[in-house]
């Protein structure tokens, strides 16, 4: 079983080769927006380094957000079309999912927590174990002052519990606001999801179905697009001029 | 050799299989296009981040339906060409990141198209005898432009539009007298119930070079019916898109005779304009030059025109290395 794993949901972009025992080979830029221009030449060298040919690929696995827009459908039409072009299935992993991976092992609720640009953040809840994460709770958006609220909540039920592990770009930015007692900081190692984490998460699900034909995997955005928004929100009296 | 085009620089999602033949004849083999215009029409224009979400769910069953169409495999395929600019740059992005996934996975070069360039290759898809020089009036929702086209490759910018597009001035009209989004189409159907004459909206620049200006008249209209909210709208149509394609056609013919053109081509979406095309027939006879009209799914954006552009740029300069960006601002300059 080789897998391409791809994730370039935040400003960070990341590819990764998994075999039937593990990472073979993972690479990551964060410099710049320019994900269009790094992802594609990246696959084929990381293929090369690896002495891996793209004809051999069974599966290609893609984080599918919620992140950054534009990084994001990046890395969903480079995904989409090698799939495509490969006659090969897609496997797609939400990228919060992907930021909680590697503190799998926290002793504690994990909160992935990554940056949503406009004064918001994405998070969702995790429990960690020894095959992965579990989410338990939707993926949002919204102010670090509403995270901060839930989590508050959560811990005053609590009472003295395990605590929070916030990990992710969006929790380093915002840890004015989200620093509390009970409330641990992973380093910036670890603050973006990345192809590493991926093609191990996508390993374990190429098996049980979980895999679609390309077409059929979607992007998670969580906004809806502003003009979208506005027009619902618009006053109904508005009338175009004749 | 065997090419697959790909398209999304604004709001249809396009691919198609263009064949050049062993005798250097082109056939296409299939085009698809996803119109948008459904999605876009509440707002009145294209929203960049609905068409972008729109692409990334339809760039796969759009690649598929092409090839499908065309009986290729992913073996038949020799280069995927891609638009690169100008456009949208979310939309250019779905595009041209398919585009150098599958020439990754196929081994097959890659090469990027200036969408400008794509359109001036509209009428040698359906011609095999094109003679140069020809003059080609691009005019559609974003560009009105006229230039000298001596060969593929071998190009002159000799008139542009100072300010408005000619179908902005289209979109923005209808949309003054309620008539919905895009302008083009319903502009030309009311016309042709109206009087062209009617009303003497002005012709900018007629006698003042090549280049145009469209934002004058689109003002004129929105003055003349506040002035006589009376007015039929199938008049205000006619006149309007008279004085449009008034100077369209002037300056077109002035530039021809320029260059001493043997033909005179129309591309972009206004080049669907039923008054333009009978205009610019009648204006060629005349003038003693072949008129090339390309058929209506050839001059709004498409990716046959890209498969062409670009089998030429990848024989005349190769391959586009994988690690090029997108442009948005992209100008046929780059190619003069």
């Amino acid at each position: 079983m080789l897998i391409v794993g791809i994730e370039t949901s935040s400003t960070q972009v990341s590819c990764a080769l998994g075999g039937p025992d593990g990472v073979l080979a993972a690479s990551q830029v964060n410099r710049g927006q320019r994900h269009a221009e790094l992802l594609s030449p990246m696959i084929g060298q990381l293929c090369a380094a690896a002495g891996v040919s793209l004809d051999s690929v069974n599966a290609v696995a893609v984080g599918v957000g919620p992140g950054l827009f534009t990084g994001l459908r990046v890395g969903l039409a480079t995904a989409k079309a090698m799939a495509f072009g490969l006659g090969v299935p897609v496997i797609g992993v939400g990228s919060l999912e992907l930021v909680a991976f590697p503190v799998r092992f926290a002793p504690c609720r994990i909160v992935a927590v990554t940056d949503a640009r406009r004064s918001e953040v994405f998070w969702a809840r995790f429990s960690g174990g020894m095959d992965g994460v579990e989410a338990f709770g939707p993926s949002q958006v919204g102010s670090p002052a509403e995270l901060r609220a839930e989590l508050d909540a959560e811990l005053d039920a609590d009472g003295a519990g395990a605590g929070h592990l916030l990990v992710g770009d969006g929790a380093l930015r915002y840890r004015e606001v989200l620093a509390a007692d009970g409330v641990e900081f992973a380093n910036s190692a670890l603050a973006h999801p990345s192809a590493w984490a991926l093609v191990q998460v996508a390993r374990s699900r190429a098996s049980v179905s979980s895999t679609v034909p390309p077409q059929d995997v979607h992007p998670v955005y969580l906004r809806q697009p502003d003009a979208e928004a506005n027009w619902v929100q618009r006053p109904t009296s508005e009338a175009p001029r004749s | 050799m065997v090419v697959l085009g790909i398209e999304t620089s604004c709001d249809d999602t396009a691919a198609s299989v263009l064949a050049r033949r062993a005798d250097g004849t082109l056939e296409v083999l299939s085009s698809v296009v996803s119109s948008q215009i459904d999605l876009h029409a509440r707002y009145g224009g294209v929203v960049p981040e609905v068409a972008s979400r729109a692409h990334i769910d339809r760039i796969i069953p759009v690649l598929a339906e092409a090839m499908r169409e065309a009986h290729v495999q992913r073996g038949d395929l020799d280069a995927i060409a891609a638009t690169i600019g100008p456009g949208l740059v979310g939309s250019l992005l779905v595009g041209v990141s398919a585009a150098k996934a599958l020439s990754l996975v196929w081994g097959v070069p890659f090469v990027g198209v200036n969408h400008l360039e794509g359109h001036l290759f509209a009428p040698l898809l359906e011609e095999q005898d094109v003679a140069f020089p020809l003059l080609v009036l691009l005019v559609s929702g974003g560009h009105t432009m006229l230039l000298g086209m001596f060969g593929p490759g071998d190009y002159r910018l000799m008139g542009r539009t100072l300010d408005d597009a000619a179908g902005e001035a289209f979109d923005k009209v209808a949309r003054y007298l309620g008539l919905g989004y895009p302008g083009g189409p319903v502009i030309d159907r009311l016309a042709t119930e109206g009087d062209l004459s009617a009303i003497a909206f002005p012709r900018s620049m007629l006698h003042d070079g090549l280049d145009f200006s469209f934002s004058g008249l689109k003002t004129s209209v929105v003055n003349y019916v506040r002035r006589h909210p009376e007015v039929a709208a199938t008049d205000v149509a006619a006149s309007f898109q008279e004085a449009a394609v008034d100077v369209l056609v002037h300056k077109a013919r002035l530039a021809a005779s320029q260059i001493g053109a043997v033909g005179m081509s129309l591309a972009g979406g206004v080049a669907a304009n039923t008054r333009l095309r009978a205009r610019w027939a009648a204006a060629a006879k005349a003038d003693g030059r072949r008129a090339h009209l390309p058929s209506l799914a050839y001059c709004t954006d498409n990716a046959a025109m890209v498969a062409a552009a670009g089998l030429w740029r990848l024989a005349e300069l190769g391959p586009t290395p994988l690690d090029c960006g997108v442009d948005p601002n992209l100008s046929l300059a780059a190619l003069l």
